[in-house]
């Protein structure tokens, strides 16, 4: 009945169907009340979209306040509480409202169904819901910014967050509405991949994006509520002074560091399996072959899940922990370097004598190749105790990071976002455009960041808002980058949007994908599939075969 | 479990004669569903029991920092307690809570077997055992409220042996209230639970086909059941 893929072919004959998931119901009030993944998962990616929009504003605040060493901005003086504002703004509106929920909320929602060929997810109010307490979490984290403002950073270490003034448990408490949301998110990934598969399709039938979404679930699951706990103590911290963190009433500042930590560093992982998850489609897809190592892929994103819950311990090298246990953690950070190599010599390996086309989507998955071994190697730099001794907070800890959360798993996410934009709208995005913003991405990302790496082994500590004089023009050059990334987004929103004003013009599978995603219609129909799908092949097979009737 | 022996409609099919209406239209039978549904609470109930684990694990490093002045409060909350007209209120809700588990346990089977007045009977005295607990808490509590053994800044005891401003004693009572208390929640909330179960065992939802809310809520009450058997020793039992 379906069309068997041939190689490289493209499914576009069948008639498009009249009424799709956009169109069935209309009325705001269809969306707001839908318990469709792919309508939730719409709605996902335009809340976090916005997210992401402000916290770029203030990720470009930071960096025009840097240009200079005498931290002004349009003119004006900033201060350091203002300045402090703004990266604790920016840090937390992109890890808890943009990063963690973004491609579990928005893509996972809308692809991850039809992958395994159900018609929906699990609990589909649950997944209702699960949105709904995003906006109650972002809503009460801008209200925290407009009632007063947080200074601690996103990371809300104690002592200074117990005893600083400012909306710090309003803050907190988002956070720990925003943990709901993701668990419950996850909740629901992990029952419909157990339960929900099509018929005849087993666990290694599975796409790749699937185990690495399936892994990210697990922490999801499994370390958000401890940070809920967390949080909770922080609040009555703050309020009754219970005695836990607080040292002059008996607490312990670095029983802080250890609960937040044993949350956040599993977290990290929320961020990145997701971007691997994706970069596993992309690869076979735009180069026209069978995945190499499927299963050491699948059990890597699964081993990465489990170490992520062992190595918290190394964000407090220098934080007053016995020496025994910073070796530990050490030696088990290093582990982590297995897992995250198993992955990339597999795409790599994949792409080689593949027929690689570079279209946007592959764009962005070999930008993310290159920049992920480097936020990956520099990884190491850190784990090791006798340098990261050196470079503890410093720009080198920020460069790092930014390599694995942005270069790494944004780079992934507007990869995936325009891979399955034409299954998610109907439209093609400007193929032209997509290509110019994806070099400019690169470009402006590493301009920016590149620099902080040698910022920061020169010793410019991270968090301050002036710095010497000999630092200015590294500073300035990263500063210039951060135009260049904005200019890329900017560009990137501009034509995708551009592509919704057009009439539907998207085939069925126009990228030759093998995954079941592209079995059904772009967009999809309300209920997903016509017929129950039946797996034929393998994912990612893409020898040429017969037609078969 | 999963086999699609039954043919699915693509549009839910309520049309059909024999279609279960609790039966959600992208679950291909009722079995999946309910297992599907099972699955999920599981992994509601592990989320619990991480939430409860910080507790725990914050309460057991602040044992090891203050060693005897934890035992002292400990010390102080058996002399008080036993002082008192309820000489023991732990033991006493702990076989409170373990009855209403088997309450419960009857309750989920009475579902199955499609008896709807032993199901609400169930039912009701589970709720009712559930108040008998916070009743007792409710006795306990006023008494610490009464000799100001409060957490954190409200810690205002002023007898001899455990005074304020001494690090440890308000600690173990910010402990002893935030888990009891997070607990007590947890039990209030299963008496909601129960409650709308009550109802809708009476308006005749739930057969020996369709029992997956008082199967669900069944495990819930359980694990309110088994933290209940962690906080008693750690509180009442431990010197």
């Amino acid at each position: 009945m379906e069309p068997v893929l041939t190689s490289g072919a493209r499914i576009g004959d069948r008639p498009r169907p009249r009424k799709n998931y956009l169109n069935e119901t209309k009325g705001i009030w269809s969306w707001m009340t839908t318990v469709d993944h792919k309508r939730i998962g719409i709605m996902y990616l335009v809340a976090t979209l916005t997210a992401f929009l402000l916290g770029g504003i203030f990720a470009l605040l930071v960096r025009l306040t840097l240009l200079t060493p005498q931290h002004k901005l349009f003119g004006l003086q900033v201060t350091a509480e203002t300045y402090n504002r703004f990266f604790t703004l920016h840090g937390a509106i992109m890890v808890f409202l943009f990063i963690i929920p973004s491609i579990p909320g928005s893509l996972t929602n809308f692809v991850l169904p039809l992958m395994l060929g159900a018609k929906d997810v699990a609990f589909p109010r649950l997944n209702l819901a699960s949105f709904y307490l995003w906006i109650v979490g972002a809503v009460m984290a801008v209200a925290s910014m407009i009632i007063g403002a947080v200074d601690t950073g996103w990371t809300f270490y104690t002592p200074y967050s117990t005893t600083t003034s400012g909306t710090v448990t309003l803050m907190t408490a988002a956070v720990f509405v925003l943990g709901f949301s993701s668990i419950f998110t996850g909740l629901n990934f992990i029952a419909t991949v157990h339960k929900l598969r099509a018929p005849g399709m087993g666990w290694f039938d599975m796409p790749l994006f699937v185990w690495g979404m399936y892994s990210t679930a697990v922490i999801q699951v499994l370390a958000t509520p401890v940070l809920g706990i967390t949080l909770v103590l922080l609040m009555l911290e703050r309020v009754f002074q219970i005695g836990i963190f607080d040292s002059r009433i008996g607490g312990d500042p670095v029983l802080f560091q250890h609960f937040f930590w044993f949350y956040s560093h599993p977290a990290v992982y929320i961020m990145i399996l997701p971007g691997m998850a994706i970069i596993s489609e992309l690869i076979p897809t735009f180069s026209r072959k069978t995945i190499f190592g499927y299963r050491a892929i699948a059990y890597s994103s699964v081993s990465l899940a489990l170490l992520s819950f062992i190595v918290w311990g190394h964000h407090m090298f220098v934080a007053g922990q016995s020496q025994l246990a910073t070796v530990v953690f050490s030696a088990l950070t290093f582990l982590v370097a297995i897992p995250s190599g198993v992955k990339v010599f597999n795409w790599l390996t994949t792409m080689y004598k593949g027929n690689i086309s570079l279209e946007t989507p592959m764009l962005y998955a070999i930008s993310f190749l290159m920049l992920f071994a480097i936020g990956g190697l520099t990884g190491i730099f850190l784990g090791t105790l006798s340098t990261d001794i050196h470079l503890t907070d410093t720009y080198f800890v920020v460069a790092h990071f930014h390599y694995v959360m942005m270069g790494s798993t944004v780079t992934a996410f507007i990869g995936g976002l325009h891979y399955w934009w034409p299954k998610m709208t109907g439209r093609m995005p400007s193929e032209k455009w997509g290509r110019v913003a994806a070099v400019l991405w690169f470009i402006g990302f590493n301009a920016t960041f590149l620099p902080q790496f040698i910022l920061g082994s020169r010793g410019m500590p991270r968090r301050y808002y002036n710095y010497l004089d000999q630092f200015q023009p590294l500073h300035a050059f990263s500063t210039v980058g951060s135009w260049i990334i904005g200019l890329s987004l900017f560009t990137t929103a501009a034509y995708l949007l551009a592509s919704l004003r057009k009439p539907a013009d998207a085939p069925d599978n126009p990228w030759g994908g093998t995954t079941m995603e592209w079995q059904t219609s772009s967009p999809p129909i309300t209920h997903n599939f016509e017929d129950t799908p039946v797996l034929e092949h393998e994912p990612y097979d893409y020898r040429p075969r017969t037609v078969a009737h | 479990m999963s086999t699609t022996s039954t043919e699915v409609q693509p549009h839910g099919g309520h049309g059909d004669h024999e279609h279960n209406p609790y039966h959600q239209h992208h679950f291909a039978t009722m079995e999946q569903q309910f297992d599907t549904s099972k699955l999920g609470m599981w992994l509601f109930l592990v989320t619990e029991i991480l939430l409860f684990g910080g507790l725990f694990v914050g309460f057991g490093l602040m044992q090891q920092r203050y060693p005897r002045e934890f035992i002292e409060a400990h010390e102080h909350l058996k002399q008080v307690i036993s002082g008192k007209l309820f000489p023991l209120y732990g033991a006493f809700n702990t076989i409170v809570l373990l009855v209403s588990s088997w309450t419960m346990v009857m309750g989920v089977n009475a579902a199955q077997t499609d008896q709807r007045k032993k199901l609400i009977r169930y039912l009701v005295i589970t709720i009712l055992l559930a108040c008998v607990f916070l009743g007792v808490k409710y006795v306990e509590y006023e008494h610490k409220f009464h000799d100001g053994l409060l957490p954190g800044i409200f810690y205002k005891h002023q007898a001899e042996d455990i005074i304020k401003g001494t690090h440890g004693y308000a600690t173990f009572f910010s402990f002893y209230f935030m888990m009891t208390g997070l607990h007590g929640i947890h039990v209030l909330v299963g008496i909601g639970l129960l409650g709308w179960l009550v109802v809708r065992a009476k308006r005749g939802d739930f057969t020996s086909a369709y029992y997956t809310p008082v199967d669900l809520v069944g495990l819930y009450w359980h694990i309110v059941d088994m933290i209940w058997i962690y906080l008693f020793p750690l509180y009442y039992l431990i010197s």
